[in-house]
This record gives structure tokens, sequence and C-alpha cells, in this order.
């Protein structure tokens, strides 16, 4: 219907676009390029096209389609690795082969394969929006029910059973306007929000199986988190991790302008995990859109909302959904891009104006809701974002805009990554702000009280960093025995349970018994040395201490033998102690100054 | 460079020169993208692209600089054509300009493909992890920062120091262990000096490696809009005899810094909106196009290894340049000005720098069984050693307990012994980790946190 005049990078400019809509979806050119209408000025469009533009010329057609930008949902998303707008990348390789072509289309669900649907309505009932018409086992590990999709409601006239096709029919539903066909597939445009009943707090964890997260900063379900980082500081290991071992139901991960070898480490390494609560392969979970930052740079614009439009969608089923979007800098410098194409105002660092709003948009989708429906059903949508700030300095736009609204932040440090403590999450400089919410969660779960440790570690910790900048002016030796300790219990709680190995076929996940178990000997050691040190007990007698070796190798140790063994160990670091501490008396005035007169030149 | 003479159409009507760019007005049906040959009033013949097209306007971008480009008796010609380049295993052991000229004095080599030099990107879902093991020689990279073939892994390196002497070690030694397969070098040189340059050319001839290798050279004298094609050709050149040809490439990349000066000189040209420093917004974008070029395809025999090399201006690692392509590339080797004066070389600061893709090219299989162990250790027992000098600045060394003062000496063991080697000294990995060990065994073995007790048990042997 209009014909290009001007093009330039991934914007194309088309005149006699008159009826288009904002947001719909075009072809451009005679070689059918996917594009999305960004603007319009009377009959002109500006568009930003999805697949690279060379060769195009002004004068060339460009066809509306009268969609927005739509995901197909339905059977066939588990498992499957997409780009930006969906496009099937096992697909597209074998019509391509190994580099991608333009112009080509694939549907993103397979239409001939057949799902066993296993219907949960019955003939003849009323549904409204949101009931589960019925299932169909789609992976091993997820079952995906079939919703009335919104806006529909009525009585059901038929409803099939059996093997069907994801655009077969699978019922018929009688509506105050009509007869409706519903069937398996259904498509939502990616920048609407999918509707719910109840947004909830956050409070019950995510448990990640990550010590620093769950221990000291924990996210909730259906909770947001940034994880701001200079290169090179684990944002990326700490995302697959999460993805790897997060309690989630169904995860979707947005690779969004990162490197391709990333998301090829994914591909080849989730099929070869095994989820820890059911033993089977993580892919069986997980969608991948991988829009790689050599892949258009509009794709990349739109692979966030496609990731968290499928998330929303599982959790439309009453599933706890975990998103995690690497990076989502690289979602806002494509934002950058385009408009400075559309040559727009330009906002802080060249950023446009409606940056912090989109960032706001998107985390929003986050959160603990109703679904739609009559069976009370409670699902979730946790959001990570992984953010990646030039020159690692967090006052720049992206970063400031993101953390106004998340709730944890999890502060990586390139001081920590060079020395390499991983994962590279600062004690200090994080927060995470569902530590009230999740409390009750681990009283239920442990029947202890989990945030006073969590706090007297913390504590600790920011008593190590004060200690510090005394020994960068004096030395250790100048200060006195129980402070001593306390730096030598605070390299302990850093080295021997901050610290965690991803690649550690044991360490990589430590269930939630273990860090507490683990925790609460590490703290015993800690008390227990600053009281040896008050009776004058020398640190090099304490360090020498058989336990000390023990704390270091639990993170080596199976859960179920560290289960077992946890009494023990905690026995015999009462027993050292106790043996150490039989000698000595409480202090006395005299013994506290001993050690610094030793030392004075 | 060639171009089909089909589709193409003529104009006399330049309307605008300014700077790298030049705007021809009254065209039609011109293609965004399009290569565009120019002839001056005095017959010389100059190559553009079309970087904006319009129903009766082009802008131009002109690879060989504008000058001697007039208004008025200007020809240009638009071929019809992307930019492509002539592919075939006569490139090897050439030396070519950045635009693709041959400048050793041989005929224009015989191509059996043309490619476009914008390559296309890999599918995600066809890449193949990459995994194995590409022995350098330095103990520095093998041990702590280990390079795997399909990798880009650049050096950011400051003015003066030595990064050319360690690229052209690196280009000489580079083997697969326990593998004879066919393996090339690439060089691509943007916007170096004569000498750099010869310094390259010399080397390579010397050690003959010149023989496995193609030579793409922009000069400093050279137009710096050139910079913008150059690594594009290496880069296609390289991906022929990788995934064509099935051959072992390694690109090497001289320097970055001046490609994206290039880039930011034509962002200035069309008063284009500035990010960080006058960098174009989509700076990380144009160099992902080019590191992500780098890797291996499911089950082609070939793979694309780069290595490029960035000066940081001011020695500022948060420079928008290294910072970006610290963002795509997996690691990043540091150069230190301050282990150079201590006459280290090569002058690698272990502690910023990393391999991402190492954890699976080490290890049982690839290297040895305890390499994973032992770098981490290293790492950590350096970096201890590193805090404990600034600690001694301020309090002496008397102040200090046994043990720092062993980590005080690891960590000056560790530069001298570790990371200073020969120019010309290939360490195998089993001397660089045997070393590692030996510095290892000079601290308290209770110390030894990192590593699993039965390596410990396997490799350490205490001194006596």
């Amino acid at each position: 219907m209009g014909k290009i005049v001007r093009i330039t990078g991934p914007v194309v400019i088309a005149d006699g676009m008159k009826g288009a809509e904002m947001y719909e979806l075009v072809k451009v050119s005679e070689e059918g390029l996917v594009g999305e209408i960004i603007g319009l000025t009377e009959d002109r469009a500006t568009i930003q096209v999805y697949e690279e533009t060379s060769g195009i010329k002004p004068g060339e057609k460009v066809e509306g389609t009268g969609k927005p930008l739509s995901v197909e949902l339905g059977p066939g998303l588990v498992g499957a690795i997409y780009d930006g707008t969906q496009r099937p990348l096992t697909v597209i390789q074998m019509k391509t082969g190994d580099m991608i072509k333009r112009g080509v289309f694939a549907h993103a669900l397979p239409r001939d394969k057949k799902w066993e649907f296993v219907p949960k309505a019955k003939q003849g009932a009323e549904v409204v929006e949101g009931d589960v018409l019925g299932t169909v086992k789609e992976s091993k590990l997820v079952e995906h029910r079939i919703l009335v999709p919104p806006g529909v409601n009525g009585r059901i006239l038929e409803l099939a059973d059996g093997g069907h096709r994801i655009e077969d029919i699978i019922t018929t539903i009688e509506t105050a306007d009509g007869k409706r066909e519903v069937a398996m597939m259904q498509t939502w445009p990616v920048r609407r929000v999918r509707p719910f009943k109840e947004k909830f707090d956050p409070n019950e964890p995510l448990i990640s199986g990550q010590r620093v997260i769950d221990t000291f900063f924990p996210i909730a379900k259906g909770g947001t988190a940034a994880i701001p980082g200079g290169f090179g500081t684990g944002k990326t290991v700490m995302l697959h991790q999460f993805a790897k071992w997060a309690a989630a139901d169904v995860v979707v991960y947005v690779g969004c302008g990162e490197r391709g070898n990333e998301m090829c480490d994914v591909l080849v390494h989730f099929p070869e995990l095994k989820d820890p609560r059911s033993g089977e392969s993580l892919m069986e979970r997980t969608t991948l859109i991988a829009n790689t930052s050599n892949m258009p740079v509009a794709a990349r614009e739109a692979s966030v909302y496609t990731g968290i439009t499928i998330a929303e969608y599982f959790r439309d089923m009453g599933y706890d959904v975990a998103l995690m979007a690497d990076s989502t800098s690289r979602w806002a410098e494509a934002m950058r891009e385009i408009s400075g194409r559309l040559e727009e105002m330009p906002g802080e660092e060249g950023f446009p104006a409606y940056l912090a709003s989109r960032l706001a948009n998107f985390y929003e989708r986050a959160g603990r809701v109703r679904t739609l429906g009559n069976d009370e059903r409670f699902g979730s949508v946790t959001v990570l974002g992984a953010v990646s700030p030039p020159g690692g300095d967090l006052s720049e736009p992206v970063s400031q805009n993101t953390l106004r609204i998340v709730k944890v932040f999890w502060a990586l440090d390139t001081g920590l990554a060079d020395r390499r403590h991983f994962p590279a999450i600062h004690w200090l400089n994080s927060y995470s702000l569902y530590v009230d919410n999740v409390r009750e969660w681990w009283k239920q779960k442990l029947g202890e009280d989990w945030r006073a440790l969590r706090d007297e570690s913390i504590a600790m910790l920011q008593k190590e960093a004060e200690l510090d900048e005394i020994v960068k002016l004096v030395g250790p030796d100048a200060l006195p025995g129980p402070e001593r300790a306390v730096l030598e219990a605070a390299r302990m709680m850093r080295e021997d349970f901050l610290q965690q190995f991803a690649f550690h076929e044991v360490d990589t996940h430590c269930p939630v018994e273990k860090q507490f178990g683990m925790l609460k000997l590490v703290l015993d050691f800690y008390r227990n040395s600053v009281e040896a040190a008050r009776r004058g007990i020398s640190i090099e007698e304490i360090k020498k201490l058989p336990i000390k070796e023990t704390i270091a190798g639990m993170k080596r140790l199976p859960p179920e033998k560290f289960t077992k063994e946890r009494e023990k160990f905690e026995k015999q670091l009462k027993e050292q102690f106790e043996e150490l501490m039989r000698t000595r008396k409480a202090p006395t005035e005299g013994e506290k100054g001993e050690k610094r007169d030793r030392k004075e030149p | 460079m060639k171009s089909e003479i089909v589709k193409s159409r003529e104009y006399l009507t330049v309307a605008e020169v300014s700077g790298p760019l030049m705007v021809v007005g009254g065209v039609s049906g011109i293609a965004y993208g399009e290569v565009v040959e120019i002839t001056t009033p005095d017959g010389e013949t100059k190559h553009g692209q079309v970087l904006d097209a319009y129903e009766n306007r082009a802008v131009v971008q002109v690879y060989e600089g504008t000058s001697g480009i007039d208004t008025l008796k200007t020809r240009v010609r638009f071929t019809g054509e992307t930019i492509k380049f002539g592919v075939g295993l006569e490139l090897f052991g050439r030396i070519f300009s950045g635009r693709g000229e041959p400048i050793d004095g041989g005929p224009k080599p015989i191509f059996e493909d043309e490619w476009d030099v914008h390559g296309a990107p890999i599918n995600p879902a066809a890449r193949e992890y990459p995994s194995e093991f590409i022995q350098t020689g330095v103990s520095s990279i093998d041990g702590m920062n280990t390079l795997v073939r399909g990798q880009k892994l650049p050096i950011f390196s400051g003015s003066g120091l030595p990064h050319n002497e360690l690229a052209a070690q690196i280009a000489r030694q580079a083997k697969v262990l326990g593998e004879e397969e066919k393996f090339c070098v690439i060089f691509c040189g943007m916007g170096i000096t004569h000498e750099e340059a010869a310094f390259f050319t010399r080397d390579f001839e010397r050690t003959g490696a010149l023989e496995r290798a193609t030579v793409f050279l922009n000069l400093a004298s050279d137009p710096a809009i050139e910079r913008i094609l150059t690594p594009r050709l290496a880069l296609t050149t390289a991906e022929y005899f990788a995934f064509t040809q099935g051959m072992h490439v390694l690109v090497i990349l001289v320097d970055m810094t001046n490609y994206c000066e290039a880039l930011r000189e034509i962002s200035a040209a069309r008063s284009e909106v500035p990010g960080r420093r006058g960098y174009p917004g989509y700076l990380y974008t144009d160099l992902a196009t080019m590191y992500e070029r780098a890797g291996r395809i499911g089950k082609k025999k070939g793979s694309v290894t780069q290595m490029p090399i960035l000066t940081m201006p001011g020695d500022d690692i948060t420079h928008p340049i290294p910072d970006l392509t610290g963002y795509i590339t997996e690691g990043q080797l540091v150069m230190d000005r301050e282990l150079h004066r201590k006459a280290i070389y090569p002058p690698l600061n272990v502690l910023p720098s990393l391999s991402r893709l190492m954890k699976d090219g080490i290890g049982e299989g690839h290297t040895r069984d305890d390499h994973s162990d032992v770098s981490n250790q290293l790492y950590a027992a350096y970096a201890e050693g590193k805090d404990l000098r600034a600690l001694v600045a301020v309090v002496g060394e008397e102040a200090l307990t046994e043990r720092d003062r062993r980590y005080l000496d690891f960590a000056d063991r560790f530069e001298r012994e570790f990371v200073n080697q020969r120019r010309d000294e290939d360490r195998t990995i089993e001397t660089t980790l045997d070393l590692g060990w030996e510095l290892l065994s000079t601290l308290p073995t209770a110390e030894l946190k990192r590593v699993d007790p039965k390596f410990i048990e396997k490799y350490l042997r205490p001194r006596e």
C-alpha cells in the first residue's frame, strides 16, 4: 500500500501509509522484510525493520498486515530457541543454513505436530476467560494448560479429545456475541500486558541455590531484581545459575544483544543438567530468546517484550515463571539507536526521553497474581535484569532508572571479580527489599529464625569493613585479639560461605537447609573465636583448630552428607573451643594488653 | 574489491561534500548500502558506500577520503551492488591494502567466489560451543586466561607497551595440542604506522609465518574512512578459510582504537546525536557485527578466533572503546604499565584479565585435571599478595605476619617467574602448570583452599 522514500540503517520511512496504525506490523520491500510502525505523520510512516536493510531502495513497496507485533502462544514453546521476533532459530537454520539470511519466514510453533489434548472442562459447562479447557503434556516438566482466551465467556458446545494440531479447533464456545471457535494456539500482541485478576505482594522466596542470594539478598516469586556490573564481573554466569537452579516451573531466558557463544553455552549445557527437584533435563522447562549483538537492532528492541509475553502466558496457567533479561542495557541501547535514527530530541547520554517509562513498564509486568478463571490459580513472573553500565559506573541512566524500580539490587564488584571471588555480589552494597516478606517462609521451612542470623552475618561483615580501614593504616597486628577474631571469622564467611563455585558439581547448587547449616557453623565459629580471643587466646591458636578445615570443606560435601554430619560438626566445634578455653579464665585487664606489648618496636 | 557493471547508473550531480561524506542529488532508485565508484576530475577512482538513501538523494561515505572531489565534474557511478570481496585460496601468503588491492607486487589473485563483506550473523542455534584449547606458549595466557578456538579475546594495551611483540609471538606459537590441522593467521592493520606494519611483515617473513598468513594493511597515512572496510575484508577472508576450506584461522586486528576513531569521524560528519565521548550510539552494535564473526559452526571443521588489539586512551579501561569491547568479547588480556616498567614481558596483569570460555577448554582431556584449581589458587594468592604490597607501603614489612610475608614473596615470584618469559619462549601447558605448583608450594598448604585436596596430593612437591 505504501512506498519507501528513505532508508537509513534499520529505519525506513514510507509514504502513502494512510490507515496504518501505530505499532502495526508491516512487510517492507519486495523481499517482505518484517517491520513495525513506530511513528506516523499524516500518511507518512516511520518503520523499524527487524532485518538487515542493505540493498533496499526508495520506491519499493510497504504492505500493512493490520496486526500489531504478536507472539504465538501454545504447546511447542518449551525447549525452543527464538530470535527477538519469535522466529524459531532451529527451523531457520534448516531453511537458510548456518548464517541467518533475511526475508525468511517460519512459524514460531510447529504446525503439523500433534499434541495429546486431555479435556478438563465439560461439554455444556459455563466457562469464563482463563478457565482451563484441558491440558497437554508439553515436556517432561511442563503440563501445558489450554485456557479459555481472554475476552471469551460462555457455554462449551463441543470439546475435543486426543491428538490435535495447534491450529485445530478444540472447542466451540457459545458466547453472548455468537459462537467462538478456540484452537490450542493463541496470539497476543507483545506490547500489551496480559490480563489477570489481582496482584499480590510477593512473599515466598524464589530459591536459587545460590547462598549469597537466598540467604543474604533473597528475591521473591513475582519480584524484580537488577544485577548491574562491569564486564567480567559475572552477570551472565549469575543469570545462567539462576536459570539453571531457580525453583521456577518455567524459565524464559532472553539473550538481548549479547554474545552468540553464550546462547550456545545454554543450548549445549542445559539439556545435560538435571533439575534438582525432578531429576529431568533443565531444557524441559526453558524457552530461549536469542537476539545476539550482531543480529538486527530493532529485533533486539522487541526481544524483551517477546520474552515477557511468553512468561505471562505461562503465569496465566498458574505457574511460577522466572524471566532473565541479559542485558537490559543492550535493549536500552537499541532504543537509543533507533531514537537517534529518528532524530528525536535526546535525553540523558543520548538515550530517548521515554527510557525511564519503558523500563518501568517492562519491570511492572512482573508480579504474583491471581489469574483469570474461576479456579483461584496463582501464578508469578519474576524478572531478573542484567545491567551493563559503561565503565561499571552506576550513575548512568539505565542503571539509575532501573534501580528506582526494582526491589532487589545485586551489586557486582570488579574488585571481587579480579580476585576471583565469585559470585562477585558485594555484601555491603547490595540490598533486597523482600527480606521482611520472606521471613515467615523461612520460619515455616526450617523452624528457625533465619533473619536474625542473616543480620548478624551482615553486621559482622560491616565490622570487617570498618576494621579494614584501620588495618590499612596500622597493620593487622596492632588490633586487639577480639577484633582480629572478627577479621578471621569474616574471612571465613567470605571464603567458605559467600564464595560459591558455579562450575563445581556439588557447589553449583546449595539447598536452603545446607545454606542455613553452613551459615550457623560459621557464626558459631565467629562467636566462639571472639570469646576465646577475649580470654587472651591468640588468633594463631584459634586458626589451628581442626574445625576450620572442616568448615572450609563444607562446600564440597554433597547436601545429604552435610545434613547427616551437621550435628557432628557443631559438636566438634563446641568441643574444640571448650578444650582451647579450658586452660584460660575470663579475660583480665593485664591479658588484654599482652599482645600489643609484644609487638611494640 | 570487484563489483558488477549491471544495473549501474552514473551521475554528475554531487551536491555537497563534507568530511568523508558526499551527497549526490537528482538520483533515483539508489539502494541502501550500495557501492559507489567515483571518478574525480583528475581521473582518480574512489570507492564509497550509500549510508542514507532518499528518493532523489543519496549520502555516500567515501573510503579513500573526499579530497579531489568537486561538485561539477566528478562522476559518480552507482553499481547496484553491495560491497563484495573476491575470496579464494590465492589470498594465502599475500599482502593487501586496506581496500583489498594487492600491495606486495604480485598479480591480482583469482577468486573463487564473491562474498558480501558485511557477512551475515551466525545463527546462535548453529554455533558449536568453543572448547578446544589453543596453546600460545605464554604462561599468563595459557595458565590463567586460556584461549580456545572460536573465541574473541582482545588485548587491552596502552601506547608504548609491547602488544605488537606479544601478538607476533602468539601468531608464531599458537597451536592446538595433539593435532596437525590447517592453521592460518590473518593480520589486519588499521591505521598503524609504517614501522609497525614493517615489524609484523618482517617477523612473519623471518619466521615463515607469512606462508600461512594473509595480511591487510591500512596505514596511518591511508584515508581514515578506509579503516571501516579493512577489518571486514579480513573477517570475510577468515570466514571463507574457516567455513569453506576447513582451516583454523586466527585473526589479529590492530588497532581497534583507530577503527573507532574513524567511525566517530563519519558519525560527526553526519551530525548524528553523539553518545559517550562523541562516539556514535551504535558503536556497540557496530563493533559487535565484527567481533561476533568469531566462532565455530556445528559440524564444520574450521574456526575463526579473534585477537583484537586496542590501545586504551590514557590507560583508561573505562573509556568507551575498551569498555564496549569488553562487553562483547569473551574476556580480555590487560597490559599493565607498572609491570612493563619492572621489565616484565609480557606485562599482562592477570587480575583484570579474563577468559570467559576458559572453563570448557581446560581440565582433563583438554589441558590437565588440576588446571582450573591451580589457576584459581594462583589468582587468589596473587591478589592477596598485591593487597599486602599496598599495606606494606603504609606500615612497613616488619608489621606483617610470617604468613603475609610469604604472600608478598609469592606475588613477586609470580611476576618474575610465571608471568615473565622470553619473547621466543614457547612453554608447554605442563611447564606452565608445574611452574604454578612450584610457586604455590611456597605457601602454607592449609592456605590452598581453592585446590581440591586430591590435586595437592598428586601435584604438590613440598620444598625441602
